[in-house]
């Protein structure tokens, strides 16, 4: 890499945190993120599912809508994504994505409800764009505030209850998907319950000058470990879900990918806040007739892992490509290797033996059920 | 012992070569979860992808360093691929290769060009 590339990447409120817990920084859309600690991806895994780990995911984007009558942003915003956001609680968040014409998907993202402003989590890759589409769709009647001055971090884990109690003792009361404000380390934090590993967590957008204090105080406790890149990819592909411009992106729609679930019925043919949305029409035609190929979970027989780009096969010898991994790698916690990937919807079904072509032999692959590992949220 | 640009150790008893990767590349790689050994009895040139290994992060080959043929394979890692990260340079060889010219091993570094070479 040129010395132009380094000095053009962008770096996280905790990047000398990292680099003093001996972190291993990689570039990662467009900032220097920590790939893995002195522990490695592997312990990094397997201590985040048995106790609690602490990401910095401050490189995604978060995002602040806001207008005269909260329920005109929320109005606004369902113009762009197949979601109920109108129907979203106050305090509450739920998963969605940004379509495009085809139905394809442009990003995926979290959407809460914070009472008179809606907050968007969104990935750091998109962020531009999607802020550029949000401005295009949205402005003037509703403001579009990209929120720099915030980290973002995650704390994720069956011990993440117990380790954010003794900063804040009712956060046991928050559930699922729940969102509130919230002092932590003296701040004033923006907290959801919910993350990106499968497990049970906390995500904690916290002011940047009291970010590494914060994310100390966490690190200090016995059960929590820093967490890098690494293992949260392992973590989430166990967990089932999906890497946008990986497992998703322009070109496949929220019914190939199995996404269906985050469309509500309000907005599905026959709801009363109807399509909408860029792309309704693809998508409610496939929602009618299904679709060429269908995400799915994939699970190597042998040992060897099946990376993002093998390719499927029906049969042992002959034949062209039924599919194709999208997310592929060792599962620590399964203690095999894991993937994800789209095939044809006719050979999708549980439990089909297909072969994915590694390093030029076909070697036998099963359709698994999503997610590898028993989700541990808290509902 | 003597050490391959390819982060490759050999170690000859005779005309039998032991090959393994350093603790450098073991770290580099990260935690070891694959390992695809030959078939004893192959007869392999310099430069053959002779192994297979992959990490949590990527798949990388192993390069025969020398020709000849395998004679022994330790299987022990590819039961246990972990095995690997915890001692490279020492239990967790991945091959032995009964040499035809020995004269091969000349052009590779000793311990001390090669830590130099690693920096």
């Amino acid at each position: 890499m040129s010395d132009e590339d380094e000095t053009a990447l962008k770096r996280t409120p905790l990047y000398d945190l990292h680099l003093g817990l001996g972190a291993k920084m990689v570039p990662f859309a467009g900032y220097e993120m920590p790939v893995q600690y002195p522990l490695g991806v592997l312990k990094e895994h397997q201590h985040t599912r048995a106790k609690a780990g602490l990401f910095d995911v401050s490189h995604m984007g978060q995002v602040v809508l806001r207008a005269r009558d909260p329920q005109a942003a929320a109005r606004a915003l369902e113009t762009l994504v197949p979601v109920d956001v109108l129907g979203l609680g106050e305090g509450r968040q739920r998963y969605g994505f940004f379509t495009n014409d085809h139905g394809g998907i442009e990003d995926d993202l979290m959407i809460a409800n914070r009472g008179d402003h809606l907050f968007l989590v969104v990935n750091a890759a998109c962020k531009q764009a999607d802020i550029a589409r949000l401005r295009a769709a949205l402005e003037p009647d509703v403001q579009v505030k990209e929120i720099t001055t915030r980290a973002l971090l995650a704390l994720q884990g069956p011990a993440a209850e117990a380790v954010l109690a003794e900063h804040y003792p009712a956060i046991a009361e928050m559930s699922f998907m729940d969102v509130a404000t919230l002092p932590l380390g003296g701040a004033e934090c923006w907290v959801s319950r919910s993350g990106y590993t499968g497990e049970d967590g906390f995500e904690i957008s916290v002011p940047e000058a009291a970010a590494a204090d914060l994310a100390r105080a966490l690190l200090a406790h016995d059960d929590v470990e820093a967490i890098g890149l690494g293992a949260r990819d392992s973590l989430r592909l166990e967990g089932g879900l999906c890497l946008y411009g990986h497992d998703i992106d322009s070109d496949t729609t929220p019914v190939s990918a199995g996404l269906t679930w985050a469309m509500q019925k309000v907005r599905r043919p026959g709801g009363t806040r109807e399509g909408g949305f860029p792309g309704a029409e693809a998508i409610f035609s496939e929602l009618a007739e299904s679709c060429a190929q269908k995400r799915v979970g994939l699970a190597p027989e042998g040992r060897a892992p099946m990376r993002e780009g093998v390719e499927i096969f029906a049969d042992k010898e002959g034949g062209a490509p039924v599919g194709r991994v999208t997310s592929g790698g060792f599962g620590p916690t399964v203690g095999a290797p894991v993937a994800m990937g789209y095939v044809s919807t006719a050979l999708s079904t549980e439990g089909t033996v297909l072969y994915g072509e590694v390093r030029g032999k076909r070697l036998p692959v099963r359709v698994a059920k999503l997610p590898f590992v028993p989700q541990g949220f808290k509902r | 012992m003597k050490f391959t640009e390819e982060h490759e150790w050999l170690d000859a008893d005779g005309d039998v070569v032991t090959v393994g990767i350093s603790a450098h590349a073991a770290e580099q790689l990260g935690d070891v979860v694959f390992v695809e050994l030959p078939e004893v009895g192959t007869s392999v040139n310099k430069d053959d992808e002779v192994v297979v290994i992959e990490s949590v992060k990527a798949a990388s080959d192993i390069l025969a360093p020398i020709d000849g043929e395998i004679v022994e394979v330790n299987e022990a890692i590819v039961e246990d691929p972990g095995k690997v990260n915890e001692d490279p340079e020492g239990e967790s060889w991945f091959f032995r290769v009964k040499a035809e010219d020995l004269s091969q091993m000349d052009d590779y570094m000793d311990e001390a060009a090669y830590k130099n070479f690693i920096g």
